[in-house]
């Protein structure tokens, strides 16, 4: 277990986070298992808040694609790490489990955010369901950074962009939901709407849910 | 594709060679070839039925047996449900003119508030090839939408999609609004997407939930023959 402040930026590169997650990180007696794509959100919300009683452990983001794949993998790890903790945390929204994820973690008493995807408690769950916006298409600032591993090569589009109207036919706008401020990030991601041939729009959420959710655990 | 494919000339393929291509060329999502395939075949007084079952659902079935064992994946599969859509739409007159097989009528919608329409449109298009009548009522279906139509075209199936973990319980909304209107038992209502599984196709009170295309069309013709059947 390796204490927050001596991570590397090596260990949190996009590729190895897509790839293999991160491994334990932090001294708390509370885990966090997260999608490899919040592993700097969480991280960065644990260092603004002080909330050293938390330790993440990160699963390959890459599992975004193949939502099937993801309870089994969050069991294994609770499994795993159960013994070492006092509590453990499940960082993620429904994420396309069509509700297994939640039903696994009530099964394994564990708790894990109630929200459809990480877009929606980054935005914060009540924002997102009044917007309502089925025909918006969002980006994190990780899904930002992976536009061409997570969206372009999985639908085939570097193939065959004859696709695209198959895919983003009746999708009209892409929301970039930001976590940090960052001009690069922002520009990239009003090129992945420009691809998807969608408009842009740019909101600044910082971590909502997800920051709450983290912050909360201090009062379980 | 070999410098060989490229020089094929399909018209001086014989019938059985020319299938056999088209399934390839299905598989490998070439619209232009599968088309002109299809006014070959029927230039040699083919039925339509037959260039529709014997080329086109047969080919289907092979990239969707290949999708489901994870050699194939969701862009090639598309791909091939174009170049199928440009041989069906050739077809499709013909077959009506023809008086291919009936199978039945379903009326098939992506629920409200889901705009997510792949799935659908390909569980579409291979009942279609299965023969039966197809009512596309799109994206974002309201229950009234799903009953009034299925009530107004004598329909026999209602197929619900959905790609999202939060439009999906909608599906419940529609079968509760089948059984208050007293009409529950006159159709045999389908559902599928991503997010589902069987458990949630019984919990919701469907008649079936569909993994695939391949097996929406053979549930329905298991049931829909059930139901000839009953007594």
């Amino acid at each position: 277990m390796k204490p927050i402040d001596t991570i590397s930026d090596e260990a949190l590169r996009d590729e190895n986070l897509r790839d293999q997650g991160l491994g334990e990180t932090g001294t708390g007696k509370t885990l966090v298992i997260a999608c490899g794509a919040l592993a700097r959100e969480v991280l960065a919300v644990i260092e603004m808040n002080a909330l050293e009683h938390l330790t993440l452990t990160c699963l390959p983001a890459i599992l975004h694609n193949e939502p099937t794949k993801i309870p089994a993998a969050v069991e294994r790890a609770v499994t795993e790490h159960r013994a070492d903790y006092d509590q453990i945390l499940v960082a993620y929204g429904d994420c396309g489990t069509g509700g297994q994820l939640q039903t696994l973690c009530d099964r394994l008493g564990v708790t894990m955010i109630d929200a459809p995807h990480c877009y929606a408690f980054f935005d914060g769950m009540e924002v997102f369901t009044t917007r309502d916006e089925p025909t918006t298409f969002y980006l994190t600032d990780f899904l930002a950074r992976q536009f061409d591993t997570f969206v372009w090569k999985p639908l085939g589009l570097d193939r065959y962009p004859d696709l695209l109207p198959m895919y983003f036919g009746n999708y009209e706008k892409l929301v970039y939901l930001a976590q940090t401020e960052d001009e690069g990030l922002t520009d990239v991601a009003r090129e992945a709407a420009e691809r998807l041939r969608l408009r842009f729009e740019r909101r600044f959420t910082g971590y909502g849910d997800l920051g709450r959710f983290l912050v909360d655990s201090q009062r379980d | 594709m070999s410098d060989e494919e490229d020089d094929l000339i399909l018209s001086e393929l014989n019938d059985e060679e020319l299938t056999e291509q088209m399934m390839d060329d299905l598989y490998d999502g070439l619209k232009e070839e599968i088309e002109e395939a299809v006014q070959i075949l029927l230039d040699r007084n083919w039925t339509p039925y037959d260039i529709l079952t014997k080329s086109l659902v047969a080919g289907m079935q092979i990239v969707g047996d290949d999708f489901r064992d994870g050699i194939l994946f969701v862009p090639e599969v598309l791909r091939a449900a174009q170049a199928m859509k440009g041989g069906m739409a050739i077809l499709k007159p013909l077959l009506v003119e023809t008086g291919a097989p009936k199978m039945g009528k379903m009326v098939i919608g992506t629920v409200k508030g889901d705009i997510h329409d792949i799935g659908k449109n390909l569980v579409a298009m291979m009942m279609e090839g299965a023969g039966f009548e197809i009512i596309d009522l799109g994206i974002n279906t309201e229950a009234e939408n799903y009953i009034g139509t299925a009530e107004r075209e004598g329909a026999d199936i209602i197929g619900m999609s959905a790609l999202l973990t939060t439009t999906m319980p909608y599906m419940k909304t529609v079968i509760e609004s089948l059984s208050e209107q007293g009409l529950r038992d006159k159709y045999i209502v389908l559902c599928g997407g991503a997010p589902l599984n069987e458990e949630f196709g019984n919990a919701i009170g469907a008649d079936a939930y569909c993994d695939d295309a391949a097996i929406a069309v053979e549930t329905a013709k298991k049931l829909v023959a059930a139901r000839h059947n009953q007594v």
